[in-house]
């Protein structure tokens, strides 16, 4: 491993104009950076701690919806009261991340910026419709969650840029998210499909107003399924319309085969999990308790 | 549980608490990493990213030039070894093929092959310079699947490998066991069923990475502090690979954070030696973990094919086995041993089992709990359950009436001696696992049985006896399952001492007798038989000591149940004779050794309920149990611990574990967090049900435990796999890409 420099800026400014110096890596929680520094990935000059700048690390929640700051940890996402009742995906997927000591430190805006393909939160976060807002030497702009990825370990941050917080709009009456992935044990793997769902009912409850359905891990980045959702709106929820979502986030997986399964078993797991998580945050939608299942 | 009466032991069966566990439990005992010594140099290690190609070149000279670095070596740094052959302790090794899996000479057999290590101030200078080594490769075509490689069109790996007519070849060794007459037996049968099979590589998964600090001193003296499962084989490897005299070598064992037969052969010390050499100064090398999973020794892959013919009754007739291991990069995979298991379980009258050592493309494999076996008992106990299922005979019946038992010849020759195999199925069928029927979709119940030979090999023990009346026990087994414990308890059973009052130390090559490695079950069995040896011996001594204070003969003292006893009611406790030991002659010093001594072997039986996710492949295992034959179980709780154990790792071999490589031979997941072992949300607490059939071979009767329980579990489980959804796996493993498909296709 190179030696690098440390810095730990208190303030925005101060984060970004290191930042700016060039060949240069924002630490969050450090749970993938750390990883990747010791084995050559990455060989950064300079390290920039987040975990001190006032700006990534809060959690607001009001009407207007949720303003969750890039380097708050995971253990703080699912211990929020407001977050597990209005944003379940979220807490799902922070919930599953690594074990407590990754959860301690890991968040939910780095394993964003990791722009891994099976990152476990990003799929809760398009299906969220999660905004992420970027500042940088130019000033500051917001890119949709689903446009934040453009290939594996690649985003759309700019040299400079940081990403300090993501928001979500306010929850509306009769909706529900949820969150799942396989993986072949039952904790501490990493998901051959994830699936975050968020959905709205209408107020009988059994018709979907929308639906918002977003895929990891079948293709080169999380992939939101935007067809699969379109088509829920305005449907009765039963076993066809959901079935049939669960054939258009088909459509638009792109898996490959590799040490984690198949594309032809990843395209088969779209489908079983897409109904399973619909049906999960249909039940939440209507007021139900679901619990989380790990590895199912 | 147990199935016989026992002779009332007094410590024997008992459970006192390791002599170890303080140490263990507050994390103060000191592993092969945890060495520091003065001036030590730290060394990284140059790996092929080739799974197979020639080494045009080796550039050293930028990383030499680097500043803090000290030393670099490549092959070219070790001895040339010839043909030399040498016995190893386990096995005939080819020096030359040692030697060039520790450093490559000329030709990379896999990636992860080491090629040059460098030594530096500090680990992160040494991986730095291990950067500025040039290396030149012509990339040859890889040979990875083992079939393939037996094909006469196949790329050979090594030239000096060649077959009779002196061909260079892939297929390094062949066997051929026969017994009765097989065509004949087919003849007999009303049922025949035939099958191929697959399995994959797998690793041990022992938690310590590969270690070594070597210091060669400038009078020529090697020191190796290392975890191995063998100091004495580990010093024979170093100082034949140096070509120096064995006596110029001691190897100090440091706690081992477990083994399961992956550390008996040496990558790291005659790396650390050779630097250690050229800067006169300590050297310390430790692997990382893709490493350990690209570069040490794995178990291997296979395919087998298997017929076995029954009669409508259920009588085995005959059975006909066809096994291929995959040696890896260099000859030697366990093949011979798995073909001698493969109807160890069964008495079967005509059988024939012919079997091959093929060379791949992937690193050199070794042993692995029960090497061999496990493999070939999927393929067996799988057929086995498909018979009795077209017969409509219950499983358990079935290895009631065709089970091995004492007087049965297996197909390699030896006649079993007194043994447990059927015992272990009745323990099954008592049990209260098997006894509770299974309910609920989707879920099914499997059994299958398995053997391990075991083996004796040498062993040395000497045992002190303090004034206070402890005894200070010095052996040479390095302690992987409580050994230590067992060891100490033989020694305070046959003295009439307490366990407590043994103090067992593991200690250098140079402070103990030769004592082969801590595998094949051994430990308890032989390095037992020396500490009771070193008891007797003790005991003689004693006997003396009190004829001089009674003034009396030898011959008139008795030795009971831990006192001395002379004539006319005179007694002397162990402790009261103790103390006096320094007025009668000074210390008192047992000795003991073992090396005649062989087992009888070990069977267990185990069964296994499963539920299956019909949607997505994923089996839950929802209850485990194994009967085991232990002979004697010493300290039942670290028999159970090894029951237990095996059965873990033996479930993940069934149902995730496997390398995985690309098209160009690269191990694409060398990390535990894509090779999956089980964690402790994916197993059941494993139920144990001890048996115990003494092995005649012991004075205490003990069997060896550590291996078998790895064997039955992926055969057992694809049976209940198969109750549960109508599917019969033949390859491993049978993880949920591989079982869905399986599923939908049906």
């Amino acid at each position: 491993m190179r030696d690098f420099e440390y810095e730990a800026p208190t303030s925005l400014g101060a984060a970004l104009a290191v930042l700016a110096k060039g060949n240069a890596r924002a630490l969050a929680g450090g749970t993938d950076l750390i990883d990747q520094v010791r084995l050559g990935r990455h060989s950064p000059d300079v390290i920039v701690d987040v975990k001190k700048l006032p700006e990534l690390n809060g959690i607001q929640h009001d009407t207007s919806g949720l303003r969750l700051g890039a380097a708050v940890p995971l253990y703080k996402v699912y211990g929020h009261c407001g977050i597990c009742s209005d944003y379940s995906a979220l807490a799902d997927s922070a919930r599953i991340i690594g074990g407590i000591q990754i959860q301690s430190r890991a968040s939910i805006g780095g394993n964003i910026c990791n722009a891994g393909p099976a990152a476990d939160s990003t799929p809760s976060v398009i299906a969220l419709g999660g905004v992420c807002v970027i500042a940088g030497p130019n000033g500051t702009r917001e890119v949709p969650a689903e446009a934040f990825c453009v290939g594996p370990g690649k985003s759309v941050l700019q040299a400079g840029e940081i990403l300090v917080e993501i928001k979500f709009p306010a929850r509306v009456a009769h909706s529900g998210s949820h969150y799942r992935r396989f993986i072949p044990r039952n904790e501490m793997d990493i998901a051959v499909v994830g699936v975050g769902a968020s959905v709205v009912l209408a107020d009988c409850r059994q018709k979907f107003v929308s639906a918002r359905l977003a895929l990891g891990a079948v293709g080169p980045t999380p992939i939101l399924a935007q067809a699969a959702g379109d088509s829920l709106a305005g449907q009765p929820v039963n076993e066809v319309t959901i079935a049939k979502a669960g054939e258009l986030a088909r459509s638009v997986a792109k898996p490959i085969d590799d040490m984690r399964g198949t594309a032809e078993y990843r395209l088969h797991l779209v489908g079983v999990l897409t109904q399973r998580v619909l049906n999960a945050a249909v039940a939440r939608a209507r007021g139900e308790k679901i619990d989380n299942v790990p590895g199912h | 549980m147990s199935t016989a009466t026992k002779p009332k032991y007094k410590v024997i069966g008992t459970r006192p608490i390791r002599h170890d566990g303080a140490d263990k439990a507050t994390g103060r005992a000191k592993y092969g990493a945890d060495i520091k010594l003065t001036g030590m140099l730290y060394a990284a290690m140059l790996r092929s990213p080739h799974a197979h190609a020639i080494i045009k070149s080796i550039d050293t000279s930028k990383a030499e030039k680097l500043p803090g670095v000290r030393a670099v070596v490549t092959g070219a740094d070790l001895p040339e070894q010839g043909d030399r052959i040498v016995e190893l302790g386990e096995g005939a090794v080819n020096m030359r093929h040692l030697s060039s899996n520790v450093l490559a000479r000329g030709k990379v057999n896999y990636k992860g092959h080491a090629i040059a290590a460098v030594a530096a101030d500090n680990i992160h200078i040494a991986e730095e310079a291990c950067k500025l080594i040039e290396v030149q490769y012509e990339v040859l075509a890889p040979v990875m699947d083992v079939v393939e490689a037996m094909q006469p069109t196949s790329p050979v790996i090594n030239s000096d490998v060649k077959d009779d007519s002196g061909k260079p070849t892939n297929v390094a060794k062949t066997y051929l066991f026969e017994k009765g007459d097989l065509a004949k037996g087919f003849a007999e049968a009303d049922l025949v069923i035939e099958k191929e099979f697959r399995t994959a590589t797998v690793h041990q998964g022992y938690i310590e990475p590969h270690n070594a600090t070597v210091f060669w001193n400038a009078d020529g003296k090697v020191t190796v502090w290392m975890s191995t499962q063998g100091t004495f084989t580990a010093r024979q490897q170093t100082a034949e690979l140096h070509r120096i005299p064995i006596s110029d070598v001691k190897v100090v064992p440091m706690e081992i954070g477990g083994g399961f037969g992956g550390k008996i052969s040496v990558y790291l010390p005659p790396v650390a030696a050779a630097l250690s050499k050229k800067t006169g100064k300590p050297v310390k090398l430790v692997m990382d973990r893709a490493a350990v999973f690209e570069a040490t020794g794995p178990t291997p892959g296979s395919s087998m094919k298997v017929k076995i013919g029954v009669k409508k009754d259920g009588t085995l007739v005959a059975g006909d086995a066809w096994v291929a291991f995959e040696a890896g990069g260099y000859p030697g995979s366990p093949v011979g041993m798995g073909c001698m298991c493969v109807f160890a379980c069964y008495d079967i009258p005509n059988a024939r089992v012919q079997g091959f050592d093929v060379c791949v493309n992937r690193p050199r494999t070794n042993a692995y709990r029960a090497p061999g076996s496990t493999q070939v008992a999927f393929a067996v106990e799988t057929i086995v359950d498909e018979l009795c299922e077209k017969l409509g005979i219950d499983p358990i019946e079935f290895r009631l009436k065709n089970g091995a038992q004492e007087g049965v010849r297996r197909v390699d020759g030896p006649v079993f001696p007194r043994i447990g195999m059927k015992e272990t199925v009745q323990a099954i069928k008592d049990s209260p696992h098997w006894k509770t029927p299974l309910t609920g979709k989707h879920r099914g119940r499997g059994v299958a049985t398995g053997f391990w030979f075991n083996c004796g090999l040498k062993s040395a023990a000497s045992a002190t006896v303090n004034p206070d009346g402890t005894v200070s026990l010095l052996e040479g087994s390095t302690d992987i399952g409580g050994s230590r414990a067992s060891i100490s308890m033989q020694l305070a059973e046959t003295l009439g001492i307490r366990a407590e009052d043994v103090k067992p130390s593991v200690v250098d090559t140079d402070s103990v007798g030769y004592t082969d490695v801590t595998g094949g079950s051994r430990v308890t069995f032989a390095t037992g038989i020396a500490a009771i040896e070193a008891a007797k011996d003790i005991i003689g001594q004693l006997k003396e000591r009190a004829a001089i204070i009674w003034e009396c003969e030898a011959a008139q003292v008795k030795y009971e149940d831990g006192s001395v006893i002379g004539p006319k009611g005179k007694k002397l406790t162990f402790k009261e004779l103790a103390d006096k030991l320094h007025h009668t002659g000074g210390a008192v010093i047992g000795r003991g050794t073992s090396s005649e001594a062989t087992q009888g072997g070990a069977f267990g039986t185990h069964a296994v309920d499963v539920e299956v996710d019909m949607d997505t492949g994923k089996v839950s295992i929802l209850r485990y149990t194994i009967a085991q034959d232990a002979g004697t179980a010493i300290h039942p709780s670290y028999v159970e611990g090894q029951f237990t154990g095996g059965v873990v790792q033996g479930i993940g071999w069934a149902l995730n574990e496997e390398y995985w490589y690309d098209a160009s031979g690269s191990m694409k997941n060398a990390t535990y967090l894509d090779y999956r072992i089980p964690t402790c949300y994916d197993v059941p607490t494993v139920e144990t049900i001890i048996v115990e059939v003494p092995d005649p071979q012991h004075p205490y009767g003990v069997r060896g435990v550590g291996e078998v329980p790895i064997v039955p579990p992926p055969a057992a489980i694809a049976n209940a796999i198969y109750n549960a959804t109508g599917v019969r796996m033949a390859d491993l493993p049978m993880s949920p890409p591989r079982l869905m498909k399986a599923i939908l296709s049906k």
